[in-house]
């Protein structure tokens, strides 16, 4: 079978493009219920604390309130980065992009160290039903995240490789859509897991 | 026996490696096969899976009838009882029906819409590829480690790292886990292909009722697969960390598991029968050589039933103890749902009705199916009525009607598909009388395996007991039983028998329309050139292919068709090569060894970066090769 | 894809957003209102913060008709009401079984 000459990024257009975005926020939705399942699972056994050691002694309101600033602050610097892109201007995109995923890097490590403490003072992911949902939602968020570190670094190469093309239009507004849907869900883990964990 | 088995297996694989060295077709098997991104191709692939499948998953189905055939028999001892329904479970479901779903899904929907490929070709490919190591890391428990014997939906404490230490319990859970990605990837590709794919002029109410079944079958698929991830991840977490959301201590309650498997179980079902109710609607239609009876309604009854199958799961587990109000809830949506589907029923009778019926094979696998499956359902209803189900619950009864629905609608359906896009994929038509065998001793089987089980539920016999007492007096409708599941079996290989004469002495069929279709499909050449289309249709209403045909035979003049360069993506190893690596993370997740898992992991991780990377990844057919390619099959451009 | 926003629009987001989070901190550390009371303002003011991400930041709004991710939100939105409150429903019977 004969291959004619490849053609490039040219000649995708706004169809090739847009469905990949559609399709992205097809799979968010998916994403969504994955967190609903973990939720309804936190839900049903954040009493389940075996009688013994619960939320309450561990949550610290200072570790969880940087990280709900810090990963709130990221997603508005992610939204600062596509609108630099939209104007066609690739030095503050991939600028607010590095931003971004610094940022991201601090809450997880915000997060790993709150872990670390945790375990240290006898909470672990085996020490009852209830610390078992916690480490389970709370990590599946922050694994969500530092994949969305990843990609992110690997955008900025291919933007300083390729520029702004129809194709890293779209690799950015997919991955900025992301950074965007984590931030909604850590929301919902602040008010279910910590604020009503220190009510 | 197992050892026996062990054998076999490793011989035909050495067989396969030598046959393909000696005829020297690794590049041919690389190049055409494991890196294509050709939907038409991959639908191949997952069927031939599924019916390696459907033979492993019967096998184990006889097994267990020959066990259960006499009071008191040890053919097999308990724990090897435990392990084949299981695994006949597990395959049957997971991995026989869901492919062969999907085969259907990449075969037929792109070519029923007018389009040259699905949306997102290379993930297609990743689906696949999921699915085949998904399979292959389930089915080497069979071989290393042993099976999982906790039944088919493997509930804890009974699956929990106390009773089940073993691997078993793993391969189970990364062998569906990484199928699962597949599916779930799989659900967004059709719906994105048929919202956005169609050929010009195919307006939503435009598309055939098959392309309808696979978009509802798809929402269920992308919202129900979410919590199968999640619920085998929190398994995993139990056994591998020692979490316990679902032990019998720290605060545990496995009971949360039944709750999560179920919602997505329930929704599974439905997502298997939806696509097999389309395949009714395309036979019955072409086969009563009439358009299909009431299309709105068939359309509006499955999005009812895809919404309504999400509500309906605690019928799975009545007798768990969430109380009346619970049930009565759930018992009302689940009788609701026979509504949708009963309309479906009488839509399809109301078409024969009046109609040139031709007892073609698919027509008369259809017509098997109504019955059938209507009883089935009818069972389903009496199932419902909480309060009756705390004496139907677990026993044979709850046994035969999963069977007949299961069996009834989603095999026969895709049975019927099987034998009506054959001559589509390959270019010939299955044998008649080879398929008249196959079609009655698998229906005179089923009923003779199946009905006697309804009657061993009422007398009291329970599931997935191994054997069972003289003075129970079971014995006599068990051998009955048995007795059909073997028809069944020799149907399987009469069918077996018809592919390989299909094969050797089939009629090549060089019309692409054998069948005298109503839909797209069927105006392309049997089987189709790589991109389907040499130009695409445009469409103006139902049944776009029938009303062409008429309209050719108004019009003397010849149409010119003008070419232009196709637009088309390239092969890919990256789906394979990833999937290779998920089995690698797989097979250590499932033992334990952190650092295969981690080389696994993060080979998977080396793969998505090297796709993102990846800019160039399609090219163009040139005119002039459209115009050969068309040629040769004898289409005039 | 059309989902331009404006600085305006994401600063306006940003600041709202802020404003939802320390609210509900406040009400909870300073026990300002009773349990369900807190319970339901704090649940709503996630809700509301949800939607500022939705339409200031991920411009759900904009984007071609027909709106399939709309529709698929919407969908999904209400499946997850049903698997969190169908599972809190459904799993109440075990505070009595205990």
């Amino acid at each position: 079978m004969a291959y004619a000459t490849a053609h490039h990024e040219e000649h995708h257009d706004e169809h090739d493009e847009g469905i990949k975005v559609i399709g992205f926020w097809l799979f968010l939705v998916t994403d969504c219920i994955l967190f609903g399942a973990l939720f309804a699972t936190y839900a049903v056994l954040v009493n389940h604390t075996a009688g013994g050691l619960t939320g309450k002694e561990f949550f610290e309101v200072p570790g969880f309130v940087s990280e709900t600033f810090i990963l709130l602050t990221s997603s508005f610097t992610s939204g600062l980065a596509v609108l630099s892109m939209h104007k066609g201007k690739i030095k503050p995109l991939i600028g607010w992009l590095i931003v971004t995923l610094l940022l991201g890097m601090c809450f997880v490590g915000l997060e790993i160290h709150e872990f670390q403490t945790m375990v240290h003072e006898g909470a672990t992911i085996s020490t009852s039903a209830f610390f078992t949902a916690f480490y389970t939602i709370v990590s599946t968020h922050g694994l969500h995240v530092s994949v969305g570190i990843i990609w992110m670094i690997s955008i900025t190469i291919q933007l300083k490789r390729y520029g702004i093309t129809s194709v890293t239009k779209r690799k950015v507004t997919i991955i900025s859509l992301y950074w965007h849907f984590l931030d909604a869900v850590w929301i919902f883990l602040y008010t279910v897991v910590y604020l009503m964990g220190v009510m | 026996m197992i050892y026996g088995a062990d054998v076999a297996i490793l011989l035909t694989l050495a067989g396969i490696i030598f046959v393909l060295t000696y005829l020297k077709k690794w590049k041919w098997l690389w190049r055409e096969w494991l890196t294509t991104v050709d939907h038409k191709k991959i639908g191949i692939m997952y069927m031939l899976s599924s019916l390696l499948m459907l033979f492993r998953g019967g096998v184990d189905a006889l097994l267990m009838r020959m066990q259960l055939a006499f009071p008191q028999w040890h053919f097999l001892d308990s724990n090897h009882y435990n392990e084949i329904f299981t695994t006949h479970g597990t395959i049957m479901i997971l991995f026989m029906a869901m492919p062969l779903m999907f085969a259907f899904f990449n075969i037929v929907v792109p070519l029923q819409i007018g389009a040259r490929d699905v949306a997102y070709p290379f993930l297609n490919a990743v689906s696949f590829w999921l699915f085949f190591f998904g399979a292959m890391l389930f089915n080497l428990s069979f071989v290393i480690g042993g099976s999982p014997d906790a039944g088919w939906l493997s509930y804890p404490p009974l699956s929990g790292m106390q009773f089940s230490p073993g691997p078993g319990q793993d391969f189970y859970i990364w062998g569906i886990q990484i199928s699962g990605i597949g599916s779930l990837a799989s659900g967004i590709n059709f719906i994105m292909t048929i919202l956005k794919m169609r050929a010009p002029g195919m307006k939503l109410m435009h598309m055939p009722l098959f392309t309808w079944s696979v978009l509802a079958s798809c929402i269920i698929i992308i919202f129900a697969f979410p919590v199968l991830t999640v619920t085998l991840a929190l398994l995993f977490i139990d056994r591998f960390f020692d979490g316990h959301l679902f032990t019998m201590t720290g605060g545990g309650n496995p009971m949360m598991y039944i709750n999560l498997i179920w919602m997505w179980g329930h929704p599974e079902v439905y997502i298997v029968v939806l696509p097999a109710f389309g395949i009714f609607s395309e036979i019955v239609a072409t086969f009563s050589q009439k358009k299909i009876f009431g299309y709105k309604s068939m359309v509006f009854s499955m999005m009812i039933i895809s919404v309504l199958s999400y509500f309906t799961w605690v019928h799975h587990f009545f007798t768990m103890g969430a109380g009346a109000n619970v049930n009565v809830f759930f018992a009302i949506t689940t009788m609701a749902i026979g509504i949708p589907t009963g309309v479906k029923v009488f839509n399809w009778l109301f078409t024969m009705f009046r109609g040139r019926i031709q007892m073609t094979q698919p027509m008369l696998w259809t017509i098997a199916f109504i019955p059938c499956f209507v009883v089935g359902g009818a069972t389903g209803v009496m199932l419902s009525a909480a309060p009756a189900d705390y004496q139907y619950h677990n026993s044979y009864f709850l046994v035969a009607h999963f069977h007949q629905v299961l069996i009834g609608g989603v095999v026969f359906g895709f049975f019927a598909g099987l034998y009506y896009w054959w001559p589509k994929m390959f270019g010939f038509k299955l044998n008649d009388r080879l398929g008249k065998w196959a079609f009655w001793t698998w229906n005179i089987g089923f009923y003779v395996c199946f009905m006697p089980q309804y009657a061993l539920g009422f007398m009291g016999m329970t599931r997935r007991i191994y054997t069972y007492d003289f003075d129970m007096g079971w014995g006599p409708l068990n051998v009955i039983s048995t007795v059909g599941a073997f028809f069944m079996g020799i149907g399987f290989i009469f069918q077996a028998w018809q592919i390989l004469h299909g094969i050797k002495y089939g009629e090549r069929d060089v019309t692409g329309d054998p069948w005298n279709g109503r839909t797209l499909e069927w105006s392309i050449p049997s089987p189709p050139p790589h991109y389907n289309f040499a130009v695409i249709p445009t469409v103006t209403g139902q049944d776009a292919w029938w009303t062409i045909k008429e309209e050719r035979k108004k019009k003397k003049a010849k149409e010119t068709a003008t070419f232009s360069p196709i637009h088309m993506p390239k092969n890919s190893g990256i789906p394979f090569i990833m999937s290779v690596f998920w089995f690698i993370a797989g097979f250590g997740l499932t033992f334990h060894w952190v650092w295969m898992a981690i080389f696994g992991l993060t080979g998977v991780g080396a793969c998505l970066l090297a796709r993102s990377f990846q800019y160039n990844s399609d090219y163009y057919i040139p005119v002039d090769e459209i115009r050969h390619t068309e040629d040769s099959v004898g289409r005039v451009g | 894809m059309e989902n331009h926003g404006s600085l305006k629009a994401y600063t306006i987001g940003f600041i709202f957003s802020i404003i939802l989070t320390v609210i509900p901190l406040m009400l909870v550390l300073k026990h300002v209102f009773a349990k369900n009371i807190l319970l339901a303002s704090i649940l709503g003011m996630a809700v509301l913060q949800f939607f500022i991400q939705l339409f200031f930041f991920m411009h759900i709004k904009d984007g071609e008709k027909p709106r399939y991710n709309v529709m698929a939100l919407i969908l999904g939105i209400v499946f997850v009401i049903t698997i969190v409150a169908g599972s809190i429903w459904i799993m109440t019977f075990n505070s009595q079984v205990q």
